[in-house]
């Protein structure tokens, strides 16, 4: 079992996501850097999907009533275990009564705490993930509070692995790299100048980054002319334009549906590095086509496959 | 005659039409229940709106070009005309007051009185065009004319679950609390979506719905 001691600033148990569901309104959600999540996972040995636990900007403390495996992953949050600092992406022992205390982030924005056997969450449709903009899944549909306990699961598939990994070694999870882009359905409908902005601009995130969608700063990206778009299926990564022309990109938590043009979508390769986004950041995208951004998002399960021995 | 457009490297949209008709409706109906009981491999998630399907897939898994030549041939076997049995579903609900916060502004918006926007929106049959926006959220069509309105100028950080909504010429349930913008003119107790339930959402496309009025 786990106690958390503080819960950091938000932290929520989340798994590899539930799709499936959109048809009800409800998108996957799951864990905002799935690779620190899958990478994690598989450094304690579990199952790359079980659950664990996300902080976001600032870490939180827990208490181990047992002795166990852990693993960090993601941005770097000071963590210390017993006073001692450990270094992240590395598999590191926990004595029974043994405490982790994280700290704020200051490269990166979620880090990712793994323990050996996965978190034990009631499933919902099929998930431990938390929703937070529903309520559903995780612990009661919220974020963490002090005194919450987390009992552990037995998605166990390998013994913990010997070494560290080395993130860098990751295709497509190298921060400040621009984030790659296939067109979107309404790009033409967008002044050209507009189209020529979202690639030459360098963009900052604004404050209203979350698990739903993050809100950029920069030049506003108009339509040729004013133009309803009937409500669609909407999809992770989708940069869409609301009429004041700042963009947002839909994120894990997004709506299914809506009725916003979009001028493109960030790939599947580069999702992780979103969720690793801090506000008032800067960013860049560039153009890719779609077949191009299946070889990069092979190339990056490859790699990770490999990675974890 | 449907399109099959990629809208990103794991996402096709399947067009039927650029407007929300009732015949794109019916389409978008028969295309999702196909795609659900008989899922091509790799399928991930299916977003059917007013006139299109998103189909999300696994890239690593199939071959883009091989899945939309699936879905191609699939929309193209929505043309049935057989009838689909309907199933109405009575929505009882609270108007005005509390529950309603925007009925009063709704009626200064159409001129009429609050008395005859909640007669005019009860009196109305509706269709579930699709679920979206948030769990079990029905984006309903069929609302008289003379209650299309403006949205909020500013959403509202939570509207409380239950809250009978319209927007536009679009109506509404909020099942449960989220920001919004539409204008709320009641409230109802029926729960919309539960996760626990077998069939989580008390809605589906092409059900009728009325809204009753109690007190």
């Amino acid at each position: 079992m786990i106690t958390v001691v503080a819960p950091g600033f938000l932290t929520t148990v989340q798994d590899a996501g539930r799709p499936g569901f959109a048809d009800l309104g409800v998108s996957a959600s799951g864990a905002a850097d799935p690779i620190a999540l899958a990478v994690g996972n598989r450094l304690v040995g579990n199952d790359p999907a079980a659950a664990a636990l996300e902080m976001t900007l600032v870490g939180g403390t827990f208490r181990f009533a047992a002795g166990g495996w852990i693993a960090l992953c993601g941005a770097p949050a000071a963590a210390k275990l017993d006073g001692l600092e450990i270094p992240g992406w590395s598999v590191q022992r926990v004595r029974a009564g043994g405490e982790l205390a994280c700290g704020a982030m200051t490269q990166g924005a979620r880090a990712y705490l793994c323990v050996r056997g996965g978190l034990d969450v009631p499933p919902v449709l099929g998930s431990g993930s938390t929703h937070l903009a529903s309520g559903l899944g995780g612990l009661a549909g919220r974020a963490l509070a002090a005194g919450d306990r987390l009992e552990l699961d037995d998605r166990i598939v390998a013994e913990p692995a010997s070494r560290p990994v080395d993130p860098s070694r990751i295709p497509g999870y190298r921060p400040g790299d621009p984030f790659r882009v296939t067109e979107g359905l309404q790009s033409s409908w967008f002044m050209r100048e507009a189209q020529a902005a979202l690639v030459a601009t360098t963009w900052r995130t604004t404050d209203a980054c979350d698990r739903m969608g993050l809100r950029l700063e920069g030049p506003a990206l108009r339509l040729q002319a004013p133009r309803e778009l009937t409500t669609e299926g909407v999809t992770l990564g989708a940069i869409q334009v609301p009429a004041d022309g700042r963009p947002i990109i839909l994120f894990v938590e997004h709506q299914t549906t809506g009725g916003y043009p979009k001028i493109g979508c960030v790939i599947s390769a580069d999702h992780a590095r979103l969720g690793q986004l801090r506000p008032r950041t800067a960013l860049r995208f560039a153009r890719v086509e779609a077949d191009e951004a299946v070889r990069l998002l092979r190339e990056q399960a490859q790699a990770i496959d490999a990675i974890v021995r | 005659m449907a399109k099959v457009e990629r809208v990103s490297d794991a996402a096709f949209l399947v067009v039927f039409d650029e407007a929300p008709t009732e015949e794109a409706g019916r389409r978008v109906r028969r295309l999702h229940a196909s795609l659900r009981d008989a899922a091509p491999a790799a399928l991930v998630d299916l977003h059917p709106a007013y006139a299109t399907v998103l189909v999300r897939f696994d890239p690593l898994r199939i071959d883009a070009a091989r899945l939309a030549g699936e879905l191609a041939r699939r929309a193209e076997r929505t043309a049935s005309n057989s009838e689909e049995p309907i199933r109405v579903v009575e929505i009882p609900v609270r108007y005005g007051g509390d529950s309603g916060p925007d009925l009063d502004e709704v009626a200064r918006l159409t001129g009429l009185s609050s008395d005859e926007v909640v007669a005019t929106h009860a009196g109305a049959a509706y269709e579930v065009r699709f679920l979206g926006f948030s769990p079990g959220f029905p984006y309903l069509a069929g609302l008289p004319e003379r209650l299309w309105t403006r949205r909020l100028s500013a959403p509202r950080r939570r509207v409380a679950a239950g809250s009978v909504a319209i927007a536009g010429a679009q109506a509404g349930i909020y099942p449960i609390a989220t920001p919004g913008g539409w204008n709320v003119i009641g409230r109802t107790d029926a729960v919309l979506f539960d996760a626990a339930r077998p069939r989580p959402a008390t809605l589906a496309p092409g059900d009728r719905v009325r809204f009753v009025p109690v007190r």
